[in-house]
């Protein structure tokens, strides 16, 4: 479990950041409130409907592709670590994986499950 | 592992586990379910299986919970509407948790501490293992798995797009 | 660490890998294909389909050694089930070529799908490890769920999609949670560590309960009573062609996978688990035909129907031992050619826009197309189980190894079942020769593609009725090879 001990301290570290720069400048920055101000932020303009909005079924489909090429991805990770042991062998198999989600890969761009209109 | 951290990670767990289930607003319960995530991902680590502690992180908290954000968006469920809905699935709950409840208990009297103390072998969950398990013994299933993924792809192309 | 690179057999894997990269291609040239260039996938599918069974057929009796570190073996009767999958893959290519133009259904990657879920059956069949039974069935039935829900203007096959889809993801759980308990119990998800174990140890809570969930699994996917509740309004809304698919090769595929655990690797512990399927056999064969009596349309009719064979090959499975499993291999065939030109019938009676399902469509078709009515007539026959078709040597191969196993009465309330289910298939029949026909109907030529499909499942039906001997003793070899 020691090497876990950096990836715990990296995490407080980041939470205890978080929480000085949020206090911190409610305790020293100066209050001034305004219509205008208090509105929610969207990009300078002036916001306009919900920020509940519904979202195009459309969007679905990417999320849905995102997570099939995760797992893909996934199976990346313990193959980098033992490349070297595995050698050739290793990399046709994982040639031949790659491979068959480069054809899904295609399909999916050809067919347009990437555009957004 | 011993008591006080099993209880250092365990109350902090059930409390966010709650709130996934009790808080109104559909979206706040799906980021203490990616914290939920997190702490279980903790105790994977514990019990040896770093390579299941880093998926739970990458798969779990990261794309399934995007899905779940993108379905609630997608829903548009205001929180008003929900809590209206969740009369009846109570008590069907209450009957599942006491069923479960039973079950670990059962389980807990049949097994000994043996068990838990048994040694692993060296390495054992780790990255280095996992992978060197799946891409020789385990090789067919991976490459079907491939072959998997494409399916998924083409229907989700198939069904979503128009 | 040990790194020892496993045994790659690639013959064993050739007819899986011939499927797979024909799926590819029919993907690729989909993209870039005209639309009207659309029945040359079919013929491609069909090609690849052709190639992989004459693979097979070679292959029989030459690798009966596991390969891929024990995972997976093509033995014979692998090699059987990867024929059955060929020949209801092609038979249904045979039939989408005419059927996608009438119902108007303008997705290439039909063809890729159903070549994916015949890999997954392959993969199912000759899998000698949970793991890899468990992604062949996924595999299969992702595509499946697909298929279901590619009729996209009509809101049935969305319907049926999604009961499909989410049922079936509920009993794959109950499939992996069974696996997961009988690893726990025996310490090995592959079926020759875990008969090794269960023959020593015999049976304990844990594995009882692992396979109670597996049970439930392959229940669901078979359609057996109570995980039935799914088939009729999946098999109606779905696309005819897709119906007869699921009908025939996902249930075959299950049974592959079932049959193999169950009847060999689970078979020191049969007393544990035939009880169970005594009861499951038996609800499955009379709700499936009591229900069937009251349906009108033909699809649902055929949905119930599928249901009540399901539970003759459970009969099979409980009769066990070597005459259960050719038994229940010989029924899967006959049931698979039957089942698939009654399909076909179905689709060359409906029209553009007008799919002609109810039984009233089929009034007079006797007179109207006397070959499409003969061929109707054979395979709903056959289906009663009346000699000299396949239906009844293969119901009679059933029922006889039940009472060869001592299941008399499992044998009595199938043939029972067998008299009451004649009232719904003969009505077709009667429907077909005996009532005036509405306004004559054009029905298309049978020399197409479709009627060659109807044609080669009225023939099997047929022959293979007429000279049982030599397919029924070829599936005995076949299961004998399973050790």
């Amino acid at each position: 479990m020691d090497q876990y001990v950096p990836v715990l301290i990296a995490l407080i570290l980041g939470g205890v950041v978080a929480l000085v720069m949020t206090f911190a400048s409610t305790m020293l920055g100066v209050k001034t409130h305004s219509a205008v101000k208090d509105e929610p932020f969207e990009c300078g303009n002036p916001p306009s409907g919900s920020a509940w909005g519904r979202f195009s079924v459309k969007f679905y489909l990417a999320a849905i592709l995102f997570i099939v090429f995760d797992v893909e991805v996934v199976f990346l990770y313990p193959w980098a670590v033992v490349f070297r042991q595995l050698g050739l062998f290793g990399f046709i198999a994982m040639l031949l994986f790659v491979l068959v989600l480069v054809v899904g890969l295609v399909y999916e761009v050809k067919k347009g499950g990437l555009e957004s209109t | 592992m011993d008591f006080v951290t099993f209880f250092a990670l365990a109350i902090p767990l059930v409390v966010v586990a709650v709130m996934v289930i009790a808080h109104p607003s559909p979206v706040y319960s799906a980021l203490f379910l990616v914290m939920t995530l997190f702490l279980l991902a903790v105790y994977f680590l514990f019990l040896n299986a770093h390579m299941v502690a880093a998926l739970q992180i990458i798969v779990y908290a990261g794309a399934i919970m995007v899905l779940f954000l993108f379905v609630i968006m997608l829903l548009n469920l205001q929180s008003d509407t929900l809590r209206t809905q969740r009369h009846g699935l109570g008590r069907v709950a209450i009957i599942g948790g006491v069923i479960l409840l039973a079950e670990l208990g059962l389980l807990l009297q049949g097994s000994s501490s043996e068990l838990a103390e048994s040694s692993l072998p060296e390495n054992f969950g780790t990255v280095e293992a996992l992978g060197s398990q799946l891409f020789t013994k385990y090789l067919l299933p991976f490459e079907i798995t491939g072959i998997l993924l494409l399916v998924a792809v083409v229907g989700a192309v198939v069904l979503a797009k128009r | 660490m040990d790194m020892t690179l496993p045994a790659v057999n690639w013959l064993s894997v050739l007819p899986t890998l011939l499927l797979s990269v024909t799926g590819m291609l029919a993907l690729f040239w989909d993209i870039w294909m005209k639309d009207d260039e659309r029945s040359l996938l079919g013929w491609l599918s069909l090609t690849g389909i052709v190639v992989t069974a004459l693979c097979s057929w070679l292959l029989w009796g030459q690798n009966d050694v596991e390969s891929f570190s024990g995972m997976f073996a093509l033995d014979a009767y692998a090699v059987f089930f990867h024929l059955v999958f060929c020949l209801v893959a092609g038979l249904t290519v045979l039939m989408s070529l005419t059927y996608l133009e009438t119902a108007e259904i303008r997705h290439g990657e039909y063809y890729a799908l159903i070549l994916f879920a015949t890999v997954g059956m392959t993969v199912m069949a000759a899998a000698t490890d949970l793991i890899l039974i468990f992604l062949g069935l996924e595999t299969m039935s992702i595509a499946v769920y697909v298929l279901a829900g590619i009729w996209r203007q009509h809101l049935t096959s969305h319907e049926a999609a999604l009961k499909y889809f989410l049922l079936g993801a509920f009993a794959s759980g109950f499939l992996l949670y069974g696996i997961a308990l009988i690893y726990g119990a025996t310490g090995s998800v592959q079926l020759g560590p875990i008969a090794e174990h269960v023959g020593a140890q015999g049976s304990s809570p844990l594995l009882l309960i692992g396979m109670g969930l597996l049970i439930v699994g392959f229940g669901f996917k078979v359609a057996a009573v109570p995980f039935h509740v799914w088939t009729p309004d999946v098999y109606q809304g779905s696309p005819t062609t897709v119906t007869a698919f699921m009908a025939v090769g996902v249930k075959a595929a299950a049974f592959a996978a079932f049959a193999r655990i169950f009847l060999h690797t689970l078979g020191a512990v049969h007393t544990d688990w035939q009880g169970i399927l005594w009861v499951v056999a038996a609800l499955t064969m009379t709700v499936g035909n009591i229900t069937a009596l009251v349906q009108h349309n033909i699809k649902r009719m055929l949905a119930y129907s599928s249901i009540a064979h399901a539970g003759y090959l459970l009969v099979a499975m409980v009769a066990g031992k070597e005459l259960g499993g050719a038994a229940l291999m010989y029924y899967l065939v006959a049931y698979g050619l039957m089942n698939l030109g009654a399909f076909g019938v179905v689709v060359a009676v409906g029209r553009k826009g007008e799919p002609h399902e109810e039984l009233d469509d089929y009034a007079g078709l006797g007179f109207r197309h006397p070959a499409l009515g003969m061929a109707m007539t054979v395979f709903m026959l056959s289906l009663t189980g009346v000699p000299p078709l396949v239906g009844f040597t293969g119901k009679f191969y059933i029922f006889s190894a039940a009472v060869q196993a001592g299941y008399i009465w499992l044998a009595i309330i199938g043939v029972l079942n067998s008299v009451v289910s004649a009232y719904y298939y003969i009505r077709v029949v009667v429907n077909m020769y005996m009532r005036e026909g509405e306004a004559i109907v054009e029905l298309p030529s049978l020399r197409s593609a479709l009627g060659a499909a109807i044609l080669i499942a009225a023939i099997g039906t047929v022959l293979m009725g007429v000279f049982p001997s030599a397919s029924m003793s070829w599936a005995g070899a076949s299961f004998l090879s399973l050790g």
